[in-house]
């Protein structure tokens, strides 16, 4: 039998993703951003993109079917992101997940976003180990999930008990007067900059909190004082190093991202980590995960960029996966929902 | 054979109609459920009418105005179930043309359409209704219940507008006409595709959700 053909959406915030995947390989993945209509307001405005993605939807699909050259009537399966996201900007994508499951007469799969990020890479460096460690980093999320098989065992180690990792980095962002998304630009600025001129916390490594909260993550202190930082200085009528800020600032995130991510593995006994999300495209912490996997004889997998941030791709790669393995597929009346368990592969 | 879809109201629903007559309808009355509703109530009425969905013609939509969210699931259900069966895009209807379109046969003259749209407003259309069709004279708008003019504010009303705000509007309430039934609005649509109505020019618009609103957010000062 020829490998299925599965059709993924993701509409769980401002992208409108729509990608094609044969089996484990990737035929293309088509999207449409309306992060450009956001930035004006400094961050995702839950309406505007929920219109964005309606008005996305059809033009994305047809897209990603022209250039992957398949027609839509030989889509085998749809899957969609069911949650965690935005709940209008889901509801979108779930409804048009069914329209098409409905119309082509095909199986429909409701999965987990997070889940979707980390099966991802079976289209980009194929199969997952089993187990997989993967650390999640993006706007929305920072999580350590223990991955025994991505289609149905997910665990949660740990996440941020605050802020996101790239919510930190846009706010900090801002705080130096960079434009949103902040990602991109902290990491270029720390290029110039030195990531030990200022000691910025490390938000819960100390000795209890390594206890009680030993895989978690937490970043609002950390801007809370880079915020402090800025003002001081600002107050003093003195000029304020950007470059030193974010370098600090970003080398404070990454250390704890990545010490914590390494512990994990070796506590777990599991041998690879995967990094995935929009801020695995910082080039600092994949530099930093690379030495430190290096050191403890790890194998570090992150996929390409475009593949990192939301895209339609990774739901597809996902439920190709589903297929294979011979899951369930979803009911025709699956909820959205915005606040998902990442235990909860499937909807 | 025809589908028609209606989100803007107090009713999630479906209908088949062949051209003659409504082959089946399916609705549930809920507010807040449509993303899990109408797609199941899609495919109920296409086995009530024992028809695959490749024989489906045609796709028609309510496009409101009604609450947002559970709009776009009609709108984005109407577009991409047209597109994965290679049907043309869409037509939109205003849902309160399909609630002016059910008191025909029980009411002429003057009519205020008048539904929920939260936040203590109400959408409304004026319309003046015939013995065979129902023509909008006015609107469709948002705005508070005390705001819209008095003199439509006294004339006979459907929707759930009126009940909601019994102290703004004075005029007879009509019974039974609350909620959008997608098989009244398959009737409409079928009318109006055939040019067998006086607005069958212009009353079939864009499928795009008739928001009457911007979104709230504020702009970052730089
Ligand atoms: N080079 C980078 N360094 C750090 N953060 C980055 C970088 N590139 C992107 N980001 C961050 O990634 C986030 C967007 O990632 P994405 O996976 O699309 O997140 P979400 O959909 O949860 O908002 C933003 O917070 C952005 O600032
Ligand atoms: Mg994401």
């Amino acid at each position: 039998m020829d490998e299925p053909l599965v059709l993924g959406i993701e509409t769980s915030c401002d992208e409108t993703g729509v990608g094609l995947v044969r089996g484990e390989t990737l035929l293309f993945d088509a999207i449409a951003s309306s992060v450009e209509e956001h930035a004006r307001f400094g961050g995702v405005v839950p309406e505007v993109a929920s219109r964005a993605h309606l008005e996305a939807m059809v033009p994305t699909i047809e897209r990603a079917c022209r250039e992957a050259g398949v027609r839509l009537a030989d889509v085998d399966a749809v899957s969609v992101t069911a949650g965690p996201g935005l709940a209008g900007a889901l509801l979108v994508g779930v409804a048009a997940a069914k329209a098409l499951s409905l119309g082509l007469g095909v199986p429909l799969y409701g999965v987990n976003h997070l889940a979707a990020h980390v099966a991802v890479d079976v289209v980009e460096h194929g199969p997952l180990p089993e187990p997989t460690m993967g650390l999640l980093v993006s706007g929305g999320h920072s999580n350590l999930l223990l991955v025994p098989d991505v289609t149905h065992d997910i665990r949660s180690l740990g996440a941020t008990i605050d802020d996101a990792a790239g919510e930190a980095f846009d706010k900090v962002a801002r705080v130096l007067g960079l434009p949103f998304p902040g990602g991109p630009h902290i990491d270029r600025a720390a290029r110039e900059g030195d990531q030990v001129a200022i000691d910025f916390p490390r938000g819960l490594t100390s000795g209890r909190d390594m206890e009680r909260h030993r895989f978690d993550y937490s970043f609002s202190g950390l801007k809370t004082a880079v915020a402090r930082w800025v003002q001081a200085r600002e107050a003093d009528g003195e000029p304020v190093p950007v470059a030193d800020v974010a370098a600090s600032f970003q080398e404070a995130v990454v250390d704890v991202l990545t010490r914590k991510a390494v512990l994990a593995c070796s506590e777990h006994g599991v041998d690879d980590l995967l990094i995935g999300g929009g801020v695995a495209a910082n080039s600092r912490l994949r530099a930093l995960a690379q030495e430190r996997c290096d050191r403890a004889g790890i194998r570090l997998r992150v996929p390409r960029p475009g593949l990192c941030t939301d895209n339609g791709a990774m739901v597809a790669a996902l439920g190709a996966q589903m297929v294979t393995r011979g899951r369930d597929a979803s009911r025709l009346d699956l909820p959205a929902d915005s606040s998902q368990p990442v235990e909860q592969v499937r909807s | 054979m025809l589908l028609a879809i209606d989100t803007a109201t107090g009713i999630v629903g479906a209908a088949l109609h062949d051209g003659e007559r409504v082959r089946a309808e399916v609705v549930h009355h809920d507010v807040r459920r449509h993303g899990e509703l109408l797609a199941p109530a899609i495919q109920e009425a296409l086995r009530e009418a024992g028809i695959p969905a490749a024989e489906l013609t045609a796709v028609v939509c309510g496009v409101g105005p009604g609450p947002f969210t559970g709009l776009r699931v009609g709108v984005v259900t109407a577009l991409t179930l047209a597109h994965g069966l290679g049907l043309p895009t869409p037509q939109g209807i205003c849902s309160l043309d399909a609630l002016a379109h059910q008191v025909m046969g029980t009411h002429e003259g003057e009519l205020l359409v008048a539904t929920d749209a939260r936040r203590r407003e109400v959408y409304w259309a004026h319309y003046a209704v015939g013995p065979t069709d129902a023509r909008r004279i006015a609107g469709p708008g948002v705005c508070a219940d005390a705001d819209l003019a008095e003199q439509l504010r006294t004339l006979p009303t459907v929707g759930r507008g009126a009940e909601l705000y019994p102290d703004a509007f004075s005029g007879v309430a009509l019974p039974d006409v609350r909620d959008v039934r997608p098989g009244a609005l398959a009737e409409l649509a079928v009318r109006l595709r055939a040019g067998d109505h006086p607005d069958a020019e212009t009353a079939l618009l864009p499928p795009e959700p008739l928001y009457l609103r911007r979104p709230d957010a504020v702009e970052m000062r730089r």
